[in-house]
Protein backbone atom coordinates (compact mmCIF):
# COMPACT_ATOMS: atom_id res chain seq x y z
CA UNK A 1 0.00 0.00 0.00
CA UNK A 2 3.04 2.61 1.04
CA UNK A 3 4.49 1.48 -2.39
CA UNK A 4 1.74 2.13 -4.27
CA UNK A 5 0.95 5.48 -3.08
CA UNK A 6 4.13 6.13 -3.47
CA UNK A 7 4.22 5.13 -7.47
CA UNK A 8 0.85 7.46 -7.13
CA UNK A 9 3.13 10.50 -6.19
CA UNK A 10 5.83 9.52 -8.16
CA UNK A 11 3.85 9.09 -11.64
CA UNK A 12 1.95 12.82 -10.61
CA UNK A 13 4.80 14.71 -10.30
CA UNK A 14 6.29 12.90 -13.45
CA UNK A 15 2.94 13.42 -15.50
CA UNK A 16 3.67 17.42 -14.48
CA UNK A 17 7.47 17.25 -15.62
CA UNK A 18 6.57 15.46 -19.64
CA UNK A 19 4.29 16.61 -21.89
CA UNK A 20 4.00 17.98 -25.29
CA UNK A 21 5.81 21.16 -24.80
CA UNK A 22 9.31 18.54 -23.85
CA UNK A 23 10.67 17.67 -20.62
CA UNK A 24 11.07 19.99 -17.80
CA UNK A 25 9.17 23.09 -16.90
CA UNK A 26 8.75 26.14 -19.24
CA UNK A 27 6.02 27.42 -18.33
CA UNK A 28 3.52 28.00 -15.23
CA UNK A 29 0.40 28.42 -17.65
CA UNK A 30 1.54 24.80 -19.22
CA UNK A 31 1.94 23.25 -15.81
CA UNK A 32 -0.99 24.37 -14.33
CA UNK A 33 -3.89 25.02 -16.79
CA UNK A 34 -2.66 21.76 -19.01
CA UNK A 35 -0.42 19.22 -17.25
CA UNK A 36 -2.39 19.75 -14.15
CA UNK A 37 -6.01 18.79 -14.87
CA UNK A 38 -4.39 15.57 -17.08
CA UNK A 39 -2.25 14.31 -14.20
CA UNK A 40 -4.74 14.47 -11.73
CA UNK A 41 -7.69 13.31 -14.10
CA UNK A 42 -5.04 10.22 -14.91
CA UNK A 43 -5.24 9.67 -11.63
CA UNK A 44 -8.66 9.92 -10.81
CA UNK A 45 -10.09 8.00 -14.10
CA UNK A 46 -7.72 5.06 -13.29
CA UNK A 47 -8.32 4.90 -9.21
CA UNK A 48 -12.41 4.74 -10.61
CA UNK A 49 -12.07 2.36 -12.68
CA UNK A 50 -9.67 -0.22 -10.47
CA UNK A 51 -11.92 0.69 -7.04
CA UNK A 52 -14.80 -0.35 -9.41
CA UNK A 53 -13.58 -3.51 -11.16
CA UNK A 54 -12.33 -4.61 -7.36
CA UNK A 55 -16.29 -4.19 -6.25
CA UNK A 56 -17.79 -5.65 -8.96
CA UNK A 57 -15.76 -8.93 -8.82
CA UNK A 58 -16.37 -8.81 -5.26
CA UNK A 59 -20.02 -8.09 -5.76
CA UNK A 60 -20.97 -10.37 -7.67
CA UNK A 61 -18.07 -13.18 -6.88
CA UNK A 62 -16.46 -13.50 -10.58
CA UNK A 63 -13.20 -12.60 -11.79
CA UNK A 64 -13.82 -11.48 -14.56
CA UNK A 65 -16.98 -8.99 -13.77
CA UNK A 66 -15.45 -5.54 -14.85
CA UNK A 67 -17.37 -2.07 -16.01
CA UNK A 68 -16.16 -2.21 -19.89
CA UNK A 69 -16.33 -5.93 -20.06
CA UNK A 70 -20.15 -5.99 -18.86
CA UNK A 71 -21.08 -3.01 -20.37
CA UNK A 72 -21.38 -0.23 -17.99
CA UNK A 73 -18.46 1.83 -19.83
CA UNK A 74 -20.13 1.45 -22.71
CA UNK A 75 -23.78 2.65 -21.69
CA UNK A 76 -21.56 5.82 -19.62
CA UNK A 77 -20.42 6.72 -23.52
CA UNK A 78 -23.81 6.25 -24.96
CA UNK A 79 -24.88 8.51 -22.16
CA UNK A 80 -21.76 10.99 -22.95
CA UNK A 81 -22.29 11.08 -26.45
CA UNK A 82 -25.64 12.09 -26.52
CA UNK A 83 -25.32 14.91 -23.96
CA UNK A 84 -22.30 16.00 -26.73
CA UNK A 85 -24.61 15.16 -29.58
CA UNK A 86 -27.39 17.23 -28.52
CA UNK A 87 -25.66 20.32 -27.57
CA UNK A 88 -26.59 20.37 -24.39
CA UNK A 89 -22.72 19.48 -22.80
CA UNK A 90 -21.96 22.79 -25.09
CA UNK A 91 -24.96 25.14 -23.12
CA UNK A 92 -24.05 23.46 -19.60
CA UNK A 93 -20.97 21.71 -19.26
CA UNK A 94 -22.00 19.26 -16.55
CA UNK A 95 -24.59 18.06 -18.66
CA UNK A 96 -21.33 15.87 -20.03
CA UNK A 97 -20.65 13.93 -16.83
CA UNK A 98 -24.21 13.53 -16.14
CA UNK A 99 -24.96 12.30 -19.16
CA UNK A 100 -22.21 9.56 -18.16
CA UNK A 101 -23.43 8.74 -14.85
CA UNK A 102 -27.25 8.32 -16.17
CA UNK A 103 -25.99 5.95 -18.88
CA UNK A 104 -23.61 4.26 -16.10
CA UNK A 105 -26.59 4.51 -14.14
CA UNK A 106 -29.28 2.96 -16.44
CA UNK A 107 -26.52 0.08 -17.46
CA UNK A 108 -26.20 -0.85 -13.77
CA UNK A 109 -29.39 -1.18 -13.04
CA UNK A 110 -30.41 -3.32 -16.64
CA UNK A 111 -27.38 -5.60 -15.79
CA UNK A 112 -28.70 -6.50 -12.65
CA UNK A 113 -31.98 -6.56 -13.65
CA UNK A 114 -31.45 -9.03 -16.51
CA UNK A 115 -28.43 -11.34 -14.41
CA UNK A 116 -31.08 -11.11 -11.80
CA UNK A 117 -30.34 -13.85 -8.80
CA UNK A 118 -27.84 -15.65 -11.43
CA UNK A 119 -25.43 -12.37 -10.40
CA UNK A 120 -22.55 -14.28 -9.86
CA UNK A 121 -22.94 -17.14 -12.64
CA UNK A 122 -22.86 -17.36 -16.50
CA UNK A 123 -25.98 -15.47 -16.61
CA UNK A 124 -24.39 -12.26 -15.24
CA UNK A 125 -21.73 -12.63 -18.26
CA UNK A 126 -24.19 -12.99 -20.70
CA UNK A 127 -26.56 -10.06 -19.11
CA UNK A 128 -23.12 -7.83 -19.61
CA UNK A 129 -22.96 -9.11 -23.35
CA UNK A 130 -26.43 -7.58 -23.71
CA UNK A 131 -25.84 -4.67 -21.67
CA UNK A 132 -22.42 -4.09 -24.12
CA UNK A 133 -24.85 -4.98 -27.45
CA UNK A 134 -27.57 -2.37 -26.66
CA UNK A 135 -24.94 0.17 -25.95
CA UNK A 136 -22.64 -0.20 -28.76
CA UNK A 137 -26.09 -0.45 -31.04
CA UNK A 138 -27.45 2.61 -29.55
CA UNK A 139 -23.87 4.30 -29.55
CA UNK A 140 -23.91 3.71 -33.66
CA UNK A 141 -27.02 4.77 -33.98
CA UNK A 142 -26.23 8.02 -32.42
CA UNK A 143 -22.86 7.82 -34.87
CA UNK A 144 -24.70 7.25 -37.94
CA UNK A 145 -27.34 10.06 -37.21
CA UNK A 146 -24.63 12.67 -36.52
CA UNK A 147 -24.94 15.94 -37.99
CA UNK A 148 -21.70 16.52 -40.08
CA UNK A 149 -18.66 14.12 -40.66
CA UNK A 150 -16.92 16.17 -38.47
CA UNK A 151 -18.76 15.33 -35.47
CA UNK A 152 -18.52 12.09 -36.28
CA UNK A 153 -14.80 11.79 -36.30
CA UNK A 154 -14.74 13.97 -33.23
CA UNK A 155 -16.72 11.52 -31.04
CA UNK A 156 -15.41 8.61 -32.60
CA UNK A 157 -11.84 9.54 -31.44
CA UNK A 158 -13.31 10.52 -28.46
CA UNK A 159 -14.51 6.98 -27.61
CA UNK A 160 -11.17 5.70 -27.72
CA UNK A 161 -10.42 7.46 -24.90
CA UNK A 162 -7.57 10.14 -23.93
CA UNK A 163 -7.19 12.63 -21.50
CA UNK A 164 -5.24 15.48 -23.88
CA UNK A 165 -6.07 19.22 -23.72
CA UNK A 166 -8.70 18.45 -20.86
CA UNK A 167 -8.71 21.69 -18.89
CA UNK A 168 -9.54 22.39 -15.10
CA UNK A 169 -12.81 23.19 -15.88
CA UNK A 170 -13.14 19.52 -17.19
CA UNK A 171 -11.23 18.50 -13.38
CA UNK A 172 -13.67 20.42 -11.82
CA UNK A 173 -16.63 19.17 -13.38
CA UNK A 174 -15.93 15.40 -13.09
CA UNK A 175 -13.69 15.25 -9.80
CA UNK A 176 -16.95 15.49 -7.00
CA UNK A 177 -18.87 12.37 -8.74
CA UNK A 178 -15.55 10.74 -9.37
CA UNK A 179 -14.81 11.26 -5.62
CA UNK A 180 -18.06 10.24 -3.74
CA UNK A 181 -18.35 6.97 -6.23
CA UNK A 182 -14.99 6.04 -5.12
CA UNK A 183 -16.22 6.75 -1.52
CA UNK A 184 -19.60 4.84 -1.97
CA UNK A 185 -17.49 2.11 -2.79
CA UNK A 186 -14.42 1.56 -0.39
CA UNK A 187 -16.97 1.92 2.57
CA UNK A 188 -18.38 -1.69 1.14
CA UNK A 189 -15.35 -3.96 2.36
CA UNK A 190 -17.10 -5.70 5.02
CA UNK A 191 -20.23 -6.45 3.26
CA UNK A 192 -17.72 -7.41 0.34
CA UNK A 193 -15.91 -9.64 2.09
CA UNK A 194 -19.46 -11.68 3.72
CA UNK A 195 -20.72 -11.90 0.15
CA UNK A 196 -17.39 -14.08 -0.95
CA UNK A 197 -19.24 -17.11 0.86
CA UNK A 198 -22.39 -16.58 -1.45
CA UNK A 199 -25.44 -14.61 -0.82
CA UNK A 200 -27.18 -16.93 1.71
CA UNK A 201 -24.58 -16.52 4.07
CA UNK A 202 -24.06 -13.23 3.43
CA UNK A 203 -27.73 -12.07 4.43
CA UNK A 204 -27.17 -15.09 7.49
CA UNK A 205 -24.14 -12.68 8.28
CA UNK A 206 -26.13 -9.74 8.25
CA UNK A 207 -24.84 -8.30 5.32
CA UNK A 208 -28.53 -6.69 3.43
CA UNK A 209 -27.46 -8.42 -0.49
CA UNK A 210 -29.72 -6.36 -2.18
CA UNK A 211 -28.68 -3.04 -0.93
CA UNK A 212 -25.16 -3.44 -1.16
CA UNK A 213 -25.74 -4.68 -4.90
CA UNK A 214 -27.81 -1.76 -5.15
CA UNK A 215 -24.56 0.64 -3.62
CA UNK A 216 -21.53 -1.07 -5.75
CA UNK A 217 -24.14 0.17 -8.87
CA UNK A 218 -24.58 3.67 -7.50
CA UNK A 219 -20.61 3.73 -6.93
CA UNK A 220 -20.04 2.56 -10.15
CA UNK A 221 -22.19 4.53 -12.33
CA UNK A 222 -20.87 7.49 -10.45
CA UNK A 223 -17.29 7.05 -11.12
CA UNK A 224 -17.56 5.29 -13.96
CA UNK A 225 -19.78 7.35 -15.64
CA UNK A 226 -18.22 10.63 -14.95
CA UNK A 227 -14.94 9.02 -15.37
CA UNK A 228 -16.17 7.47 -19.50
CA UNK A 229 -17.12 11.29 -19.75
CA UNK A 230 -13.83 13.11 -18.77
CA UNK A 231 -11.78 10.76 -20.42
CA UNK A 232 -13.97 8.46 -23.18
CA UNK A 233 -13.64 4.62 -23.91
CA UNK A 234 -10.79 3.51 -21.64
CA UNK A 235 -10.91 -0.41 -20.70
CA UNK A 236 -9.74 -3.22 -19.18
CA UNK A 237 -8.17 -1.04 -16.09
CA UNK A 238 -10.95 -2.47 -13.97
CA UNK A 239 -10.11 -5.78 -14.80
CA UNK A 240 -6.92 -5.91 -14.58
CA UNK A 241 -5.87 -4.44 -11.86
CA UNK A 242 -7.52 -6.13 -8.66
CA UNK A 243 -5.97 -9.49 -10.40
CA UNK A 244 -2.41 -7.96 -10.68
CA UNK A 245 -2.96 -7.42 -6.75
CA UNK A 246 -4.24 -10.56 -5.40
CA UNK A 247 -0.70 -12.62 -5.63
CA UNK A 248 0.47 -10.08 -3.15
CA UNK A 249 -2.71 -9.26 -1.31
CA UNK A 250 -4.43 -12.19 -0.96
CA UNK A 251 -8.24 -12.48 -2.16
CA UNK A 252 -9.82 -10.84 0.15
CA UNK A 253 -12.29 -8.79 -1.59
CA UNK A 254 -12.44 -5.87 0.94
CA UNK A 255 -8.98 -5.67 1.31
CA UNK A 256 -8.20 -5.26 -2.47
CA UNK A 257 -10.63 -2.20 -3.04
CA UNK A 258 -8.11 0.40 -1.68
CA UNK A 259 -4.89 -0.91 -2.93
CA UNK A 260 -7.09 -1.33 -6.64
CA UNK A 261 -8.05 2.57 -6.55
CA UNK A 262 -4.62 3.08 -5.94
CA UNK A 263 -3.44 0.98 -8.61
CA UNK A 264 -5.42 2.08 -11.18
CA UNK A 265 -4.30 5.27 -10.83
CA UNK A 266 -0.70 3.89 -11.46
CA UNK A 267 -1.34 2.06 -14.29
CA UNK A 268 -3.57 4.96 -16.14
CA UNK A 269 -0.95 7.65 -15.01
CA UNK A 270 1.90 4.99 -16.39
CA UNK A 271 -0.33 4.53 -19.64
CA UNK A 272 -0.88 8.56 -19.95
CA UNK A 273 2.53 9.15 -19.51
CA UNK A 274 3.61 6.51 -21.71
CA UNK A 275 1.36 7.89 -24.64
CA UNK A 276 2.77 11.24 -23.79
CA UNK A 277 6.53 10.29 -24.55
CA UNK A 278 6.03 7.68 -27.16
CA UNK A 279 5.63 10.74 -30.05
CA UNK A 280 9.03 12.14 -28.45
CA UNK A 281 10.69 9.16 -28.66
CA UNK A 282 9.24 7.42 -32.20
CA UNK A 283 8.25 9.19 -35.05
CA UNK A 284 4.52 9.66 -34.53
CA UNK A 285 2.37 12.59 -35.81
CA UNK A 286 0.20 12.26 -32.87
CA UNK A 287 0.04 10.86 -29.30
CA UNK A 288 -1.68 7.05 -29.26
CA UNK A 289 -4.96 7.18 -27.66
CA UNK A 290 -4.84 5.93 -24.15
CA UNK A 291 -7.94 3.51 -24.60
CA UNK A 292 -5.89 2.10 -26.79
CA UNK A 293 -2.91 1.45 -25.38
CA UNK A 294 -4.71 -0.19 -22.51
CA UNK A 295 -6.70 -2.25 -24.63
CA UNK A 296 -3.51 -3.45 -26.07
CA UNK A 297 -2.28 -4.20 -22.78
CA UNK A 298 -5.18 -5.26 -21.17
CA UNK A 299 -6.11 -7.96 -24.01
CA UNK A 300 -3.59 -10.54 -23.94
CA UNK A 301 -4.31 -10.33 -19.87
CA UNK A 302 -7.78 -11.27 -20.38
CA UNK A 303 -6.50 -13.92 -22.44
CA UNK A 304 -4.75 -15.18 -19.37
CA UNK A 305 -7.34 -14.74 -16.96
CA UNK A 306 -9.82 -16.55 -19.01
CA UNK A 307 -7.25 -19.72 -19.16
CA UNK A 308 -6.95 -19.33 -15.52
CA UNK A 309 -10.82 -18.94 -14.60
CA UNK A 310 -11.77 -22.28 -17.09
CA UNK A 311 -9.28 -24.82 -16.42
CA UNK B 1 -33.69 -21.04 21.73
CA UNK B 2 -34.35 -20.91 18.46
CA UNK B 3 -37.80 -21.30 17.09
CA UNK B 4 -40.12 -21.18 14.09
CA UNK B 5 -43.74 -21.26 13.41
CA UNK B 6 -45.01 -21.53 9.58
CA UNK B 7 -48.51 -23.28 8.97
CA UNK B 8 -47.81 -23.19 5.55
CA UNK B 9 -45.01 -22.19 3.21
CA UNK B 10 -45.26 -22.15 -0.59
CA UNK B 11 -42.13 -21.67 -3.01
CA UNK B 12 -42.77 -21.66 -6.80
CA UNK B 13 -46.02 -22.62 -6.34
CA UNK B 14 -45.62 -26.06 -4.53
CA UNK B 15 -46.19 -26.10 -0.62
CA UNK B 16 -43.16 -26.83 0.94
CA UNK B 17 -43.99 -26.70 4.21
CA UNK B 18 -47.10 -27.16 6.47
CA UNK B 19 -47.92 -27.14 9.80
CA UNK B 20 -44.66 -26.36 11.27
CA UNK B 21 -44.50 -25.20 14.93
CA UNK B 22 -40.83 -26.37 16.16
CA UNK B 23 -38.49 -24.56 18.80
CA UNK B 24 -34.97 -25.98 19.40
CA UNK B 25 -33.59 -25.59 22.86
CA UNK B 26 -30.16 -24.28 24.15
CA UNK B 27 -28.07 -27.54 24.91
CA UNK B 28 -29.99 -29.41 21.87
CA UNK B 29 -28.45 -31.43 19.44
CA UNK B 30 -31.38 -31.58 16.77
CA UNK B 31 -31.40 -33.25 13.73
CA UNK B 32 -33.75 -32.67 10.91
CA UNK B 33 -33.68 -36.20 8.77
CA UNK B 34 -35.97 -36.63 5.92
CA UNK B 35 -35.70 -37.24 2.51
CA UNK B 36 -35.04 -35.40 -0.32
CA UNK B 37 -37.41 -32.47 -0.99
CA UNK B 38 -38.99 -33.36 2.84
CA UNK B 39 -38.58 -29.27 3.29
CA UNK B 40 -35.85 -29.82 5.76
CA UNK B 41 -33.85 -26.94 4.34
CA UNK B 42 -36.70 -24.90 3.69
CA UNK B 43 -36.99 -24.96 7.14
CA UNK B 44 -33.89 -24.71 8.12
CA UNK B 45 -33.75 -21.41 6.23
CA UNK B 46 -37.28 -20.10 7.93
CA UNK B 47 -35.29 -20.52 11.29
CA UNK B 48 -32.12 -18.31 10.22
CA UNK B 49 -34.49 -15.96 9.48
CA UNK B 50 -33.55 -16.43 5.00
CA UNK B 51 -37.04 -16.65 4.04
CA UNK B 52 -38.86 -14.03 3.15
CA UNK B 53 -42.29 -13.65 5.71
CA UNK B 54 -40.21 -14.96 8.49
CA UNK B 55 -38.57 -12.74 10.97
CA UNK B 56 -34.67 -12.10 10.48
CA UNK B 57 -32.71 -13.44 13.25
CA UNK B 58 -30.01 -11.39 14.83
CA UNK B 59 -27.12 -12.54 12.74
CA UNK B 60 -24.11 -12.01 16.12
CA UNK B 61 -26.88 -14.79 17.73
CA UNK B 62 -27.69 -17.16 15.28
CA UNK B 63 -24.68 -18.74 12.21
CA UNK B 64 -25.92 -20.68 8.80
CA UNK B 65 -23.73 -23.03 6.86
CA UNK B 66 -25.91 -23.73 4.15
CA UNK B 67 -25.21 -26.94 2.36
CA UNK B 68 -21.74 -26.94 -0.12
CA UNK B 69 -21.29 -23.44 1.16
CA UNK B 70 -18.13 -22.17 -0.82
CA UNK B 71 -15.62 -19.44 -0.98
CA UNK B 72 -15.40 -17.54 -4.43
CA UNK B 73 -12.22 -16.49 -3.59
CA UNK B 74 -9.14 -18.20 -3.21
CA UNK B 75 -8.93 -16.51 0.79
CA UNK B 76 -7.00 -18.03 3.16
CA UNK B 77 -8.06 -20.86 5.59
CA UNK B 78 -8.08 -18.12 8.29
CA UNK B 79 -10.03 -15.23 6.56
CA UNK B 80 -12.51 -17.76 5.93
CA UNK B 81 -12.97 -18.14 9.83
CA UNK B 82 -12.95 -14.58 10.38
CA UNK B 83 -15.89 -13.73 8.13
CA UNK B 84 -17.54 -15.19 11.14
CA UNK B 85 -16.68 -11.56 12.98
CA UNK B 86 -18.92 -9.71 10.00
CA UNK B 87 -21.93 -9.37 11.96
CA UNK B 88 -19.63 -7.98 14.96
CA UNK B 89 -18.14 -5.85 13.02
CA UNK B 90 -14.82 -6.22 14.90
CA UNK B 91 -11.11 -8.07 14.19
CA UNK B 92 -10.72 -10.05 17.53
CA UNK B 93 -8.75 -12.72 16.87
CA UNK B 94 -9.36 -15.01 19.48
CA UNK B 95 -12.91 -16.40 18.58
CA UNK B 96 -10.95 -16.61 15.07
CA UNK B 97 -8.63 -18.47 16.72
CA UNK B 98 -10.03 -20.78 19.11
CA UNK B 99 -13.28 -21.62 16.46
CA UNK B 100 -9.30 -23.04 14.25
CA UNK B 101 -7.99 -25.13 16.60
CA UNK B 102 -11.63 -26.31 17.57
CA UNK B 103 -12.11 -27.36 14.40
CA UNK B 104 -8.50 -28.90 13.57
CA UNK B 105 -7.57 -26.67 11.21
CA UNK B 106 -4.49 -24.78 13.45
CA UNK B 107 -2.22 -26.46 10.48
CA UNK B 108 -4.22 -25.48 7.67
CA UNK B 109 -5.33 -22.04 8.89
CA UNK B 110 -2.79 -20.40 6.49
CA UNK B 111 -3.46 -22.64 3.25
CA UNK B 112 -5.88 -20.96 0.45
CA UNK B 113 -9.83 -22.58 1.17
CA UNK B 114 -9.59 -23.56 -2.27
CA UNK B 115 -6.36 -25.68 -2.19
CA UNK B 116 -7.56 -28.02 1.10
CA UNK B 117 -9.45 -30.95 0.44
CA UNK B 118 -13.37 -31.14 0.87
CA UNK B 119 -13.68 -32.23 4.40
CA UNK B 120 -11.21 -29.53 5.30
CA UNK B 121 -13.03 -27.12 3.33
CA UNK B 122 -16.45 -27.94 5.09
CA UNK B 123 -14.72 -28.05 8.72
CA UNK B 124 -13.74 -24.21 7.65
CA UNK B 125 -16.96 -23.16 7.21
CA UNK B 126 -18.16 -24.89 10.39
CA UNK B 127 -15.09 -22.66 12.25
CA UNK B 128 -16.69 -19.89 10.32
CA UNK B 129 -19.73 -19.88 11.87
CA UNK B 130 -18.12 -20.84 15.70
CA UNK B 131 -16.10 -17.73 15.29
CA UNK B 132 -19.34 -16.09 15.16
CA UNK B 133 -19.68 -17.01 18.74
CA UNK B 134 -23.59 -17.59 18.35
CA UNK B 135 -26.43 -18.94 20.91
CA UNK B 136 -27.60 -20.88 17.98
CA UNK B 137 -26.10 -22.76 15.05
CA UNK B 138 -28.01 -23.72 11.47
CA UNK B 139 -25.97 -26.26 9.61
CA UNK B 140 -27.30 -27.91 6.38
CA UNK B 141 -25.57 -31.15 5.89
CA UNK B 142 -22.39 -30.47 6.95
CA UNK B 143 -20.98 -34.07 6.87
CA UNK B 144 -22.21 -34.23 2.99
CA UNK B 145 -18.34 -35.19 1.36
CA UNK B 146 -16.85 -36.26 4.85
CA UNK B 147 -15.79 -39.97 5.34
CA UNK B 148 -17.69 -41.76 8.43
CA UNK B 149 -14.60 -41.13 11.05
CA UNK B 150 -14.92 -37.07 10.09
CA UNK B 151 -18.24 -36.91 10.06
CA UNK B 152 -18.49 -38.68 13.28
CA UNK B 153 -15.78 -36.06 14.42
CA UNK B 154 -17.77 -33.17 13.37
CA UNK B 155 -21.07 -34.60 15.11
CA UNK B 156 -18.78 -35.43 18.29
CA UNK B 157 -17.64 -31.26 17.96
CA UNK B 158 -21.11 -29.97 17.52
CA UNK B 159 -22.13 -32.37 20.44
CA UNK B 160 -19.33 -30.41 22.56
CA UNK B 161 -20.54 -27.37 21.56
CA UNK B 162 -24.36 -27.56 23.18
CA UNK B 163 -22.31 -28.61 26.53
CA UNK B 164 -21.99 -25.08 26.04
CA UNK B 165 -25.46 -23.93 26.05
CA UNK B 166 -25.43 -23.46 21.84
CA UNK B 167 -27.80 -24.98 20.24
CA UNK B 168 -27.48 -26.98 17.32
CA UNK B 169 -29.72 -27.58 14.30
CA UNK B 170 -28.37 -30.09 11.96
CA UNK B 171 -30.39 -31.56 8.38
CA UNK B 172 -28.79 -34.64 8.30
CA UNK B 173 -29.22 -37.80 5.64
CA UNK B 174 -26.69 -40.46 7.69
CA UNK B 175 -29.51 -41.71 10.30
CA UNK B 176 -26.80 -43.68 12.15
CA UNK B 177 -25.10 -40.26 12.85
CA UNK B 178 -28.21 -38.85 14.32
CA UNK B 179 -28.20 -42.09 16.39
CA UNK B 180 -24.98 -41.77 17.91
CA UNK B 181 -24.70 -38.33 18.48
CA UNK B 182 -28.31 -36.26 18.72
CA UNK B 183 -30.23 -35.52 21.50
CA UNK B 184 -33.54 -34.66 19.44
CA UNK B 185 -34.71 -36.35 16.18
CA UNK B 186 -37.16 -34.51 13.90
CA UNK B 187 -38.40 -36.14 10.95
CA UNK B 188 -39.97 -34.53 8.12
CA UNK B 189 -41.75 -36.04 5.08
CA UNK B 190 -43.69 -34.19 2.66
CA UNK B 191 -43.46 -30.91 3.87
CA UNK B 192 -44.63 -31.72 7.42
CA UNK B 193 -43.17 -32.86 10.76
CA UNK B 194 -44.01 -36.54 11.39
CA UNK B 195 -41.74 -37.43 13.91
CA UNK B 196 -40.43 -35.57 17.31
CA UNK B 197 -38.75 -37.47 19.87
CA UNK B 198 -35.77 -38.85 21.18
CA UNK B 199 -33.34 -40.57 18.44
CA UNK B 200 -34.09 -43.95 19.10
CA UNK B 201 -37.62 -43.59 19.22
CA UNK B 202 -38.20 -41.48 16.51
CA UNK B 203 -36.43 -43.81 14.49
CA UNK B 204 -39.26 -46.32 13.14
CA UNK B 205 -40.48 -43.33 12.10
CA UNK B 206 -37.40 -42.20 9.87
CA UNK B 207 -36.96 -45.27 8.21
CA UNK B 208 -40.30 -45.48 7.10
CA UNK B 209 -39.65 -42.00 5.60
CA UNK B 210 -36.81 -42.62 3.55
CA UNK B 211 -38.43 -46.10 2.66
CA UNK B 212 -35.74 -48.09 4.23
CA UNK B 213 -36.35 -51.65 5.30
CA UNK B 214 -37.97 -51.31 8.49
CA UNK B 215 -36.58 -53.90 11.03
CA UNK B 216 -32.93 -53.43 10.56
CA UNK B 217 -31.10 -53.09 14.37
CA UNK B 218 -30.07 -49.09 14.57
CA UNK B 219 -27.17 -49.92 16.44
CA UNK B 220 -25.75 -51.70 13.58
CA UNK B 221 -26.18 -48.82 11.62
CA UNK B 222 -28.61 -48.15 8.43
CA UNK B 223 -27.78 -49.41 5.27
CA UNK B 224 -28.92 -47.84 1.79
CA UNK B 225 -31.35 -49.54 0.50
CA UNK B 226 -30.04 -51.97 -3.01
CA UNK B 227 -30.51 -50.13 -5.94
CA UNK B 228 -33.79 -49.56 -7.55
CA UNK B 229 -35.83 -51.30 -3.91
CA UNK B 230 -36.57 -47.88 -3.09
CA UNK B 231 -37.98 -46.94 -6.69
CA UNK B 232 -40.04 -50.53 -6.58
CA UNK B 233 -43.31 -49.25 -6.63
CA UNK B 234 -42.41 -47.57 -10.75
CA UNK B 235 -40.92 -50.56 -11.39
CA UNK B 236 -43.52 -52.87 -10.99
CA UNK B 237 -45.64 -50.35 -12.72
CA UNK B 238 -44.15 -50.76 -15.71
CA UNK B 239 -44.01 -54.54 -15.35
CA UNK B 240 -47.76 -53.78 -15.70
CA UNK B 241 -47.36 -51.72 -18.32
CA UNK B 242 -46.06 -54.30 -20.59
Amino acid sequence: MRWLSLAVFMLLVASLLVGAAGIGVHDAAILWQIRFPRAVLAGLVGASLGVSGAAMQGALRNPLADSGLLGIAGTAALGAVVAFYWGISAAFAPALPLGGMLGAGLGCALLLGLAGSAASGPGLILAGVAVSALGAALLALALSLAPNPFALAEITVWLMGGLEDRSLMHLVVAMPPILVGISILLRLGRRLDGLALGEAVAASLGVPVPETLRRVALGVALAVGAATSVAGGIGFVGLIVPHLLRPALGERPGRLLLPSALAGAVLLLAADLLARVLPLLLPLSAEPRLGVLTALLGAPFLIRIARKVAP
Amino acid sequence: MIAVVAPIVGLGGRIVLWDINLSARPGELLVLAGPNGAGKTTLLRAMAGLLPGFASQDPRRVAYVPQGARCAWGMSVREVVALGRVPHGDDRAEPVEAAIVACGLASLAGERIDRVSGGEARRAMLARALATEPDALLLDEPTADLDPAAAHAMMALLRRRTAAGVCVVVVLHALELALHHATRLVVMEGGRIVADAEPEAALPRAALAFGLPYGLNPRAGLLPPAQGERYGADRSGDDQGR
